[in-house]
């Protein structure tokens, strides 16, 4: 008679996890940055129509890496759990740490109990009426939650340019300065070529907009975003 | 009430959040047993508060809706300051009048509606899809509205496809209208209607549009006691929405305050000089007997 194989759970969680960090390295990155007015998305992402960055609700916007059909999913679970929520008690009620918690025991949920665990790690950001009323939550594959400040990039080559990235954030950032030390961040080529300087087109941009009334998520293409990119040669990580 | 309470609990995203297929909000809710659904009344002991008259009209560059801030309850005064236009999304606006209650969650499940179909799929519904998104809706309260709770609103956007303001009406069946110039609903539209009818030409500027709408709201006032006219004493104008290209904006009150005392002045002045040409017809008839 066959025994099966005895895999201890310190084993099998490592796996899960060295899987769901390459599935996720093997992606183009997301940088989420504070700036003055607000925080800045940017992904690098030619595709006009699968976006990685997209709004959630009056202030809260969500940016992933990963599988496509995997953070889709969760992205069109959390715009129905914060409509549902603000139709039945009110807009004021929906709040990011809600959402953060409920993705954190989804991830979770999945990760611990299926065989595959989802290869996304995501970012949900609310704007406060000042900058210190900013929440950026990232959520990774395991279901694990961190509140960050400052400046977040995920998938990719996040670890080698994560450092630079924080070293270089500075609070009262304009929006052209953060989009620029976005792309410093993006700068790092997943197929390990050397590093690229990143046009407009190759690029998805949106803003959660401190002033705007209700709704503050703004894409920004085309035109506007030609006259936000850093004009001369950049230094790159 | 089961299926609610998971839905909104902390806990993990339930399963149903998850499903692939629709983007309207209205159906997730129905289906997944969220709140919403007015319970159909047996009878109704006392009258629900009601809501009057909304006008709407196209301009030159879009459209122009206009509704009066009475509400009734029988032949009181319910409240005096309601606003019965709302903004559904960027370009359009929904005016009702009926059962204020259903009426106003109505168009609060509509914007959000509107809303959720947005940023579920990335773009925005056309509004021939809207109008006819807003007539289902209205068709779902059909039951209510057979034992006297009707509600119905109207829909006035700007279509970017055209470049043109369009004006929809509804009936309680959720029978869906293209309306031609202008319209108006509630216990006063006759009187507004009348009143436009005159007054409405083809390309009409904004600020002749605005006024033009005020006077609307002021005739059917004038002869409908469940439409509330400007209220001068306590500063309350009627809410005046302008869609045009630019999206919706609400008209200033300073402006409201000169478009009511222009109808006013001209209204006085008509008076004035019929009184005048009485005067002046008596005296000359007591001079020649």
């Amino acid at each position: 008679m066959s025994m099966p194989f005895y895999v201890s759970p310190e084993q099998l969680t490592k796996d899960k996890a060295d899987y769901a960090r390459k599935g996720i390295a093997r992606g183009r990155s997301v940088v989420v940055v504070a700036y003055s007015g607000g925080i800045a998305f940017v992904a690098e992402n030619p595709s006009r129509a699968l976006h990685k960055i997209s709004e959630i609700y009056d202030r809260i916007a969500f940016a992933a890496v990963g599988r496509y059909h995997e953070f889709e999913n969760l992205r069109v679970a959390g715009v129905r759990w914060a409509d549902l929520r603000g139709y039945s008690y009110d807009r004021s009620d929906v709040t990011v740490r809600g959402l953060a918690n409920a993705y954190a025991q989804t991830l979770g949920t999945v990760f611990s109990t299926e065989a595959k665990p989802w290869e996304v790690e995501i970012v949900v950001a609310e704007v406060g009426e000042t900058p210190a009323g900013d929440q950026v939550y990232r959520l990774t594959y395991d279901g694990s939650v961190a509140d960050e400040h400052g400046v977040v990039v995920m998938g990719g080559q996040a670890d080698q340019v994560a450092s630079t990235l924080r070293e270089r954030w500075r609070e009262g950032l304009d929006l052209a300065g953060a989009i620029e030390l976005a792309l410093v961040g993006l700068a790092p080529d997943p197929a390990g070529g050397p590093a690229r300087t990143l046009a407009a087109g190759a690029l998805e941009v949106a803003v959660l907009e401190r002033d705007r009334p209700r709704r503050a998520f703004r894409r920004i293409t085309g035109a506007a975003l030609e006259g936000l990119m850093p004009a001369g040669p950049r230094e790159t990580a | 009430m089961t299926a609610d309470r998971s839905l909104l609990s902390s806990g993990g995203l339930p399963p149903v959040f998850a499903a692939t297929g629709s983007a309207s909000f209205s159906e997730f809710l129905d289906s997944h047993g969220g709140p919403g659904g007015a319970p159909s009344p047996g009878s109704l002991a006392a009258p629900a508060p009601h809501a009057t008259t909304i006008v709407a009209r196209a301009t030159a560059d879009g459209v122009v809706m206009a509704g009066d801030r009475r509400a009734t309850a029988g032949s009181m005064i319910a409240h005096r300051a309601m606003e019965k236009v709302f903004p559904a999304d960027a370009t359009t606006a929904v005016g009702i009048a009926g059962t204020a209650g259903l009426a106003m969650e109505l168009v609060r499940l509509y914007q959000v509606e509107l809303e959720h179909y947005e940023k579920i799929e990335g773009s925005t519904l056309s509004l021939e899809g809207k109008a006819n998104r807003l007539g289902s809706m209205v068709r779902g309260n059909l039951g209510a509205a057979m034992q006297g709770l009707a509600a119905v609103p109207l829909l006035a956007g700007y279509d970017e496809r055209s470049g043109l303001g369009r004006i929809y009406s509804y009936d309680v069946t959720g029978g869906r209208y293209l309306e031609d110039g202008f319209h108006a609903i509630g216990s006063g539209s006759v009187f507004a209607r009348g009143s436009l009818k005159k007054r409405w030409r083809a390309g009409l500027g904004d600020a002749e549009a605005v006024e033009v709408a005020v006077e609307a709201l002021v005739d059917a006032a004038d002869d409908d006691s469940a439409t509330g006219g400007p209220d001068t004493l306590r500063r309350l104008w009627p809410v005046v929405a302008v869609i045009d290209a630019g999206g919706y904006r609400r008209v200033g009150e300073d402006d409201l305050s000169a478009a009511t005392a222009a109808v006013t002045a001209r209204r006085r002045a008509a008076l004035d000089a019929d009184d005048a040409a009485l005067a002046a017809r008596a005296g000359s008839r007591s001079q020649h007997p």
